[in-house]
């Protein structure tokens, strides 16, 4: 966690200046706080020496021409000693009044703070290019996405105020002693700065127990999964035994790591308890030398000890804080560092044209950062209104050239033109709006299905989710399933099969308008008929609209109205079925595999 | 990660849970022990405290003499070294009664995991009992180490002081006593409250997470289809009600404690109202009234404790009860004990008196109901001689995966009986039975480790040279000497880093190494590349040689080469017989094979992955 590289401290002033009244006023609040907290200790000192002994008043004239005006004399107030218990009370409830205030001022500036962060986060992520999403590591951008941002809450939560209280406390404590008994502050003074140290550089360690054990509690909970998910392998294998062996093994890890914490928790609090206890003892021996030497009274020795005692907290959490301060400036650091990756551009002058015109690659390269080459040069017409069918091995780059049209990536060479306008002056969210692309393993919400089909638009009516539904082949399985429409899916509902889930995503691309096609493999989880039965639907749907299908089932292929076959980023062949099987190449290969294997399971049978 | 959460609220504290649970926790008598002597030590000298500042004021400050002091100093050094002592102890054992609580459940569960039977699975989404695992036993171990702490401290304390007040004077004893009451009702209620909205914070949160998951991995999606806009107004909903909910939740705790405390400040009041009085007649010291003071602050403390305490407990009642039940599941697949002595347990087989199997099995008569009375299997009868292949087809749902559930005994029939070389099955151990077994499922599963521990999951014991011939014969070296680390690649969580193919592969490996007499292949159906395709194809002939198989069945070859061939439909055996007797028949079996196995078996030839779109 804890990073050798200096992080900025800048992002975390953005955030409290967004909420700086309040804040301020937190802060304010926070030092009225403490000032009243001192009251209460010299009302006590001034009852026992001034009102029930016979010193003089320990408070300058104006407060106590204040008091008097308030309470009247000595003797009124000796007459009714109830105004003392009330003012007690009226002290504790605008205390606690004060720090009501602070509470919900932090609360809302830091809740709001999280929110801000949250939702800029979760927008940001959204509009980094398709290529960051690729190549994300989910797990880790997640953890900056909560576990970071709640470590930034909590500090501005707690323990920035916490910070601006101790400190406070300290200094106050320190001016309103000083003038009662110069020597007692001093030596009670002595152990603060050990334990500050202390206090800081030992919570470190603590800290970092902490973090083997989550670490440990981390293996363990993998070993718990994976032996769950995989109960059965582990049940066919007869392999119990050696499950709760390997399982202890991790159990018992993470058992020492925690019980390596407790110790150290065990020291931790007690050497605070042990400095304080030895800072009391110093100042009550004191403190009874003094009296009896007659250089104090019993009311300043009240005020003495609670004031002395009231500092061993603040000094303690102000080490703590400081050691946490950090691991907060680096969980932000790591937050900005997201937001800080930069997303698609913005294009004003972007234009929003129909898409109903030839498509255009003229000699486009591309290559992903970690792969060269992955399409040469690639020169083809896809025209308007027709069924285009690709077929490509594996890594031919067929799958990126059509992510191309979206602008999910850019080319690095060449151009693509749709009715002749360069995909470049068009805008992205026009053209992905109007180029329904369905992925080869696509993506469903957790919402139900109905959500789902009807994602893409603002609004849907039922009769055009049950087209697109029953156009995609989905409907017999949706009415099938208990709840229809309405089952849920994903984690918490129902787990869908590839071929399910590929008919849902393409029945939720075509309730929306658009003017190309593209399925990415998108029908390989679905048996043939099906296949053949979807795209007869969407023949009948949609004349006009330019459709491209990858696909290596030659049925497929062997309906569309120009295949072209792409080997390692380039086209290799081209023209219809006709014309395709009679040439040498791999498409006639696939043709032959197909009949070949047919025959060869034939002749097993023989 | 996000485990799927229940419901975590009962309404009443069940002490009979919270017993069972404590019978686990019998190893840490000792432990509870010290907590509760070290808190009972911190509450005494917490309450004797305040007697010291009282005879300091009494007995030097105001008579203004010397004489004992050495020996109060003394006396007070103790007191503070005992405090710190107890502290010490107190957080270092509860600590450890934290982690060994949490430890022990996880321990037991674990064994009656592995032991419990599949029924209970099919309940249980594996969210669930991985909460019950993770959470829930962390949760319970806290309640149970730190409980205790708050527990005896503030029922020590409440009784210590109260007897200390008494005895120096009655009268404002009393009156610190009538602020109890508020103090109990205010805290009680304030405490249901705040752990209630803290729960509702944790929900929240819990679906913040699932939203950024969901974000983060539909981000593809999400793109494509447009869909950038909704999706925020979406998140920005569940933002907002976390800071609502946020906010409320810091509202009540803002305004809980300055109540408690100007509460009990009602007492302070009463103190030094009365007090004063007193010391004014000479009737009370400057020392006693202080002592009454510091009382007077402090007894909103143990109130406090015993509120948060035992909502604390009445929180973690569901969590309580969800363990409890899980390890208190009775296995319905048990072996007798005549079977356990002979033949030893899962956790400490015999296998010096396991029979070797031949691999004859025999289904007689063998129905199988679910527990809620649903038939899938009626009156099967199956005699399969030893080395035969059987395939099985049908539509989903007709009881295929029964048959070989029953038959790894994961379910056990409900009538009839199932017969290994000639003996019921429930007369050997379960154990027995699951490690002449091999099984490859459709999904293969593999665990974190390296290619090499996952070949050789089934037979720890197995040479390098034994995982080597495996993976050949499956043909899977190539492939694993082309990655970086050969054997040593980490296959990642769950093999997460290998793609379907290549864990396949790996499974086959594993179950050849392990050598079952009995072959249990849930044939994927999912596609792979056709080159891979081929290679599973292999692999499968070559696991199969000479064993006795079951396979459900979806590729043509697959089936061709079976020796028979079941079409289970609705439960029972429809047709039976080789693939040229069924064809001939022109049943259900010729129907599937021409309407869905020519088309599987193009679609296997011609499916090839996509990979282009990653590097």
């Amino acid at each position: 966690m804890q990073e050798k590289k200096k992080v900025s401290i800048a992002p975390l002033w953005a955030l409290i200046k967004r909420h700086w009244a309040m804040f301020l006023g937190a802060a304010i609040a926070t030092i009225i706080n403490v000032l009243i907290g001192f009251i209460t200790p010299a009302m006590l000192a001034e009852l026992f020496d001034y009102y029930l002994g016979d010193m003089p008043s320990r408070f300058p004239a104006y407060i106590n021409n204040a008091i008097q005006a308030l309470l009247g004399s000595k003797d009124n107030v000796l007459s009714n000693l109830w105004m003392f218990g009330l003012a007690l009370v009226i002290i504790q409830i605008i205390k606690g009044a004060f720090s009501y205030f602070k509470g919900i001022w932090c609360a809302y500036a830091s809740e709001d703070s999280a929110k801000h962060l949250r939702d800029r986060l979760y927008d940001h992520i959204q509009s980094l290019p398709f290529g960051y999403h690729v190549n994300v590591v989910t797990g880790d951008l997640i953890q900056r996405c909560t576990s970071d941002v709640e470590t930034v809450r909590r500090f501005l939560n707690v323990q920035l105020m916490s910070v601006f209280n101790s400190f406070f406390m300290i200094v106050l404590a320190l001016a309103l002693m000083m003038p009662v008994n110069s020597k007692i502050t001093i030596i009670s003074m002595i152990p603060l700065p050990f334990m500050l140290i202390f206090s800081w550089r030992f919570f470190n360690v603590v800290i970092k127990a902490y973090q083997n054990w989550e670490e440990a509690e981390g293996k363990m909970s993998t070993v718990l999964q994976e032996n769950l998910t995989g109960i059965r392998v582990v049940r066919a294998f007869g392999q119990q035994q050696e499950e709760v062996a390997k399982f202890e093994k991790v159990n018992n890890a993470h058992h020492q790591a925690g019980m390596k914490t407790a110790p150290l928790d065990a020291l931790y609090w007690t050497s605070g308890d042990l400095f304080s206890a030895i800072q009391t003892l110093i100042i009550i021996g004191i403190c009874i030398t003094e009296a009896y030497y007659g250089r104090i009274t019993v009311g300043d020795m009240v005020i003495l000890i609670t004031y002395s005692g009231m500092l061993m907290g603040p000094t303690r959490q102000l080490g703590r804080i400081l050691s946490d301060a950090g691991r907060s400036l680096v969980a932000l650091d790591r937050i900005t560092q997201v937001l800080n990756t930069p997303s698609e551009p913005e294009e004003p002058e972007a234009i929003k044209p129909s898409l109903q015109g030839d498509i255009e690659f003229q000699d486009v390269s591309f290559g992903y950062e970690d792969k060269e080459g992955v399409l040469n040069h690639i020169s083809l017409t896809i025209p308007s209104g027709q069924t285009v069918a690709i077929l490509g091995a594996t890594g031919s780059g067929k799958s990126t050239l059509l992510h191309l049209l979206q602008r999910l990536y850019e080319p690095s060479n060449g151009r693509i033109t749709i009715g002749g306008i360069p995909l470049e002056n068009i805008d992205r969210k026009h053209l992905r709006s109007r180029i329904g692309l369905v992925l080869q393993e696509p993506f469903l919400y957790s919402k139900t299905i109905r959500d789902n089909v009807s994602i893409a638009v603002r609004s849907a009516a039922q009769r055009d989710i049950d087209r697109a539904v029953r156009d995609a082949s989905a409907y017999d399985f949706i009415q099938q399933s208990e709840k229809g429409y309405d089952t849920l899916v994903g984690e918490r509902g129902v787990t869908l099969s590839g071929g399910q889930k590929q008919r849902i995503a393409i029945a939720r691309t075509l309730m929306k308008e658009n003017d190309i096609l593209i399925f990415d493999d998108s029908l390989s989880a679905v048996d043939t008929q099906t296949d053949n039965a979807i795209r007869r639907s969407l023949q009948e749907r949609s004349r006009n609209i330019t459709t491209i299908i990858i696909s290596h089932r030659i049925s497929t292929l062997s309906q569309a109205d120009i295949i072209f076959v792409i080997e390692r980023g380039a086209v290799t062949q081209k023209g219809t079925h006709a014309e395709l099987i009679e040439q040498d190449g791999l498409y006639a290969r696939i043709y032959a595999i197909q009949k070949g294997s047919a025959l060869d399971a034939d002749h097993v049978s023989e | 990660m996000q485990y799927q959460e229940e419901q975590d609220f009962s309404k009443h504290i069940n002490l009979g849970t919270w017993r069972k649970l404590l019978g686990y926790g019998a190893a840490f008598k000792g432990k509870f022990l010290v907590i509760a002597l070290s808190m009972t030590m911190l509450a005494v000298s917490d309450v004797v405290m305040p007697l010291m500042t009282r005879y300091g004021i009494d007995n030097f400050v105001v008579p203004r003499t010397l004489e004992g002091l050495t020996g109060f100093l003394l006396f007070y050094a103790l007191l503070l070294v005992v405090q710190v002592i107890s502290i010490y102890f107190f957080i270092l054992k509860a600590g450890q009664v934290d982690n060994g609580m949490g430890y022990t459940i996880r321990r037991e569960g674990f064994k009656k995991l592995q032991e419990l039977p599949f029924s209970y699975y099919d309940r249980m989404p594996v969210g669930y009992l991985m909460s019950r695992m993770t959470s829930d036993a962390r949760n319970l171990g806290e309640a149970f180490g730190w409980g205790l702490v708050d527990m005896v401290w503030a029922v020590v304390y409440l009784l210590a002081s109260i007897i200390s007040m008494l005895l120096i004077d009655w009268r404002l004893t009393l009156m610190i006593l009538l602020v109890v009451p508020p103090l109990a009702v205010v805290s009680f209620y304030f405490q249901k409250r705040i752990l209630k909205s803290h729960r509702e914070v944790r929900k929240t949160n819990s679906r913040i997470t699932s939203a950024f998951n969901e974000g983060i991995m539909g981000a593809k999606t999400t793109k494509t289809l447009v869909r950038e806009e909704m999706n925020s107004r979406e998140f920005q909903e569940i933002s907002s009600t976390m800071k609502t909910i946020s906010i409320r939740a810091a509202v009540l705790s803002s305004i809980y404690l300055p109540l408690v405390i100007s509460i009990s400040s009602i007492a302070t009041a009463f103190v030094l109202t009365e007090g004063s009085g007193l010391v004014l007649r000479g009737i009370m010291t400057l020392g006693t009234i202080t002592a009454f003071f510091n009382y007077s602050l402090s007894i909103f403390e143990p109130i406090h404790n015993i509120a948060a305490t035992l909502s604390e407990m009445q929180r973690m009642q569901a969590a309580a009860e969800r363990v409890v039940s899980m390890l208190e599941t009775e296995s319905d697949i048990k072996d007798t004990p005549e079977v356990i002595s002979t033949f030893g347990d899962s956790f400490h087989p015999k296998k010096e008196n396991w029979p070797p199997i031949t691999g004859d099995v025999r289904f007689d008569n063998v129905s199988f109901k679910y527990k809620d009375g649903e038939t899938v299997l009626k009156n099967f009868h199956l005699d399969v001689k030893a080395g035969e292949t059987i395939a099985l087809v049908g539509p989903t749902g007709a009881g295929k995966s029964t048959i070989v559930n029953l038959l790894c005994r994961f379910y056990e029939p409900t009538e009839g009986t199932i017969e290994i070389d000639g003996t019921d099955y429930k007369k050997r151990s379960q154990l027995w039975l699951q490690s002449n077994l091999g099984y490859v499922l459709q999904d293969p599963h593999l665990f974190s480790g390296t290619i090499r521990d996952n070949i050789r999951y089934a037979r720890p014991q197995a040479s390098d040279d034994e995982v080597y011939a495996a993976a050949r014969l499956v043909s899977a070296e190539n492939f694993i000497l082309s990655l970086e680390n050969g054997y040593d690649t980490d296959v990642g969580e769950s093999g997460n880093r290998l793609s379907t193919g290549e864990k396949q592969l790996i499974s086959f490996a594993r179950a050849i190494l392990s050598n079952p007499r009995i072959f249990v292949l849930d044939e994927a159906t999912s596609s792979v590349d056709t080159q891979t395709e081929a290679l599973i194809q292999h692999a499968i002939e070559k696991t199969l040689e000479g064993r006795t198989s079951f396979i459900i069945a979806h590729r043509l070859s697959t089936i061709r080469n079976a020796d028979r061939i079941l079409v289970i439909s609705d439960g029972e055996t429809a047709e039976s017989g080789t693939h040229q007797e069924l064809m001939a028949k022109r049943g259900q079996y010729f129907n599937l094979y021409t309407n869905q196995f020519m088309e599987e078996q193009a679609k296997a030839v011609l499916d090839e992955k996509d990979h282009s779109s990653k590097s």
